[in-house]
């Protein structure tokens, strides 16, 4: 069971917050071709390891924040803004 | 004493005798040589086939298999072993009953039994808007050929007695059944396809894992392992969860994320259950284990992991469901409970085919619902390697259906996760 610290909310279980999955894709200009749009659609770094992910608390506040998570070890590394450069992660070296 | 090369009564009966010490290896386990005509990577059930049919359909014998762990260590020997062909869309029909024919005759095949127990498999309608879904589901499968039959509730009821089809809080309202549906022994399918690609000539190569690949003019011309590198030009890649790491490492993008799926079972107890259940809406499934275990699972974890390991929160809301289901295995004591890392696909259908590197092919996606796909995805994934052409069945299942829009949106049918 993790615990997140909500920006807003503080420490919680859980189970109420939804995942929403990679964080900073950018949408591509309309002009692009088939292969950039579903690359932007579809395409998903899935690391294994440290992962830059947009959460939101769901059964709280109902605010999106992102997340930097480990995901062999699901150890949350930092929670950041929606909008905030990625933090320097001083444990994600490996 | 001679090395039995089957399984036979006669051969049960002198091993008896002889306190069952002179049983033979079930595969070689040969050092890698420098070179092979192909290269698979993952001795999961869908690596393990497509090794065997390469070998069996397409005399391509000078073949290495490398599994970095243990033959079925992965998803095939921690899955459920849900078999079906009640998907929705034609191509998936196609795929999925294709597989299952294959399983039909597979334990004949491979000499081994594969418990293959087609017990039917109930879908479950909670609803009245369910009902009108499953039915359009199940009308759609047997236009396309897929035997299955809508039952009323009292039928749901005659079928499973231990179901509390009217007592729960959404009651059962109607079922569709696929009869073929059933069971399989997951470590048996490795093994028998693991001792038949040894058999035909095949290397499994295990305690192995690739960790590079030398892709020159955009070919790919060997792979490199803890055990050395291995040469070839030819390379299939099965590795479920973990099928981003190794395209990443090739140079190529994949759809995928991985998860956590869970599954637990309960202590052995007499036989109470006898079909498998599933229902979409209250979210889980269940099935008798030939052994008497209760083997259940639900949805997948909520967020991405490679930690082979599962979460509580996911698994209390399983057990819930169940127990919603069958009030009566409340007092059951849990025996174990696992993980492992399925490749969610966007449409939740697999990818089977080539891909941007010359010369590499793969299969992925499965997600949380290939066992039941093993048979087919070997074969089709060793035709494509072998004509280097997409076969027929694993055309729509192409990677390039992602820029395409081609998708095959299979996100209801895979529903609850087996
Ligand atoms: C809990 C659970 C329940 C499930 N229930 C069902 C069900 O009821 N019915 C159904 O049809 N499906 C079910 N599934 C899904 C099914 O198990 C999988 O889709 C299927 O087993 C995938 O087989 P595979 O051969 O592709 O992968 P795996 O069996 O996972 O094999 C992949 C192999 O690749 C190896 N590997 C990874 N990286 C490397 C590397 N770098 N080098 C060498 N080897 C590597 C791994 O060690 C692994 O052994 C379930 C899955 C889970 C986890
Ligand atoms: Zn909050």
């Amino acid at each position: 069971m993790l615990q997140i610290d909500c920006p807003w909310c503080g420490r919680r279980d859980e189970d109420e917050f939804t995942c929403g999955g990679q964080s900073h894709i950018e949408r591509p200009a309309l002009g692009c071709s088939d292969e950039q749009w579903g690359d932007y659609l579809f395409a998903r770094i899935n690391p294994k390891g440290l992962s830059l992910e947009r959460w939101r608390h769901t059964y709280g506040c109902r605010q999106w924040f992102n997340m930097a998570r480990d995901t062999v070890s699901h150890r949350i590394l930092a929670i950041y803004g929606m909008t905030d450069p990625v933090p320097v992660l001083p444990e994600a070296r490996a | 004493m001679p090395v039995p090369r089957t399984h036979s009564a006669l051969q049960l009966l002198r091993q008896a005798i002889g306190g069952h010490r002179g049983w033979p290896q079930f595969w070689r386990s040969p050092e890698p040589k420098p070179a092979y005509d192909v290269v698979i990577i993952g001795g999961g059930g869908h690596g393990l086939a497509t090794a065997y049919y390469l070998a069996s359909k397409h005399g391509i014998r000078n073949v290495a298999l490398l599994e970095k762990g243990w033959i079925g260590g992965g998803n095939t020997g921690r899955n459920t072993t849900i078999v079906r062909s009640n998907y929705f869309y034609p191509q998936s029909t196609d795929l999925y009953d294709h597989s299952l024919r294959l399983y039909e005759g597979l334990s004949h095949e491979l000499n081994i039994n594969l418990m293959l127990s087609q017990m039917g498999i109930l879908t479950l309608a909670n609803s009245r808007h369910d009902v009108e879904m499953l039915q359009r589901w199940s009308n759609a499968i047997q236009v396309q050929g897929i035997a299955c039959e809508w039952l009323e509730p009292e039928q749901v009821q005659a079928e499973v007695p231990a179901l509390d089809v009217f007592g729960m809080r959404y009651p059962v309202k109607g079922a569709f059944m696929q009869r073929r549906g059933g069971t399989a022994r997951h470590d048996a399918v490795a093994w028998g396809y693991a001792r038949g690609a040894s058999q035909l000539g095949v290397d499994i190569i295990q305690n192995c894992e690739v960790s590079g690949f030398e892709i020159s003019d955009n070919r790919v011309r060997a792979v490199h392992t803890n055990r050395g590198t291995i040469r070839t030009d030819k390379v299939g890649i099965a590795v479920a969860g973990h099928s981003t790491v190794l395209a990443t490492l090739a140079g190529f993008k994949l759809p995928l994320s991985s998860m956590t799926l869970q599954a637990y079972v309960s202590e052995p107890v007499k036989p109470a259950l006898d079909r498998v259940i599933n229902s979409p809406m209250v979210h889980a499934y269940i099935s008798q284990s030939d052994r008497g275990e209760m083997v259940m699972g639900a949805g997948a974890d909520a967020y991405f992991s490679y930690g082979q390991r599962g979460n509580l929160p996911p698994l209390e809301d399983g057990v819930r469901s169940i127990l919603e289901m069958f009030p009566r295995f409340s007092r059951l004591k849990m025996m174990r409970q696992w993980g492992g890392v399925v490749d969610i696909s966007p449409d939740t259908s697999p990818i089977i085919g080539k891909t941007p590197v010359t010369g590499m092919y793969i299969n992925c996606g499965w997600g949380t619902g290939g066992f039941k796909a093993i048979p087919a995805g070997g074969d089709l994934l060793a035709a494509t390697i072998a004509h280097d052409k997409p076969h027929p069945l694993a055309e729509p299942f192409c990677l390039d259906r992602f820029r395409t829009g081609r998708l095959v949106d299979e996100g209801a049918a895979a529903g609850v996760s087996h």
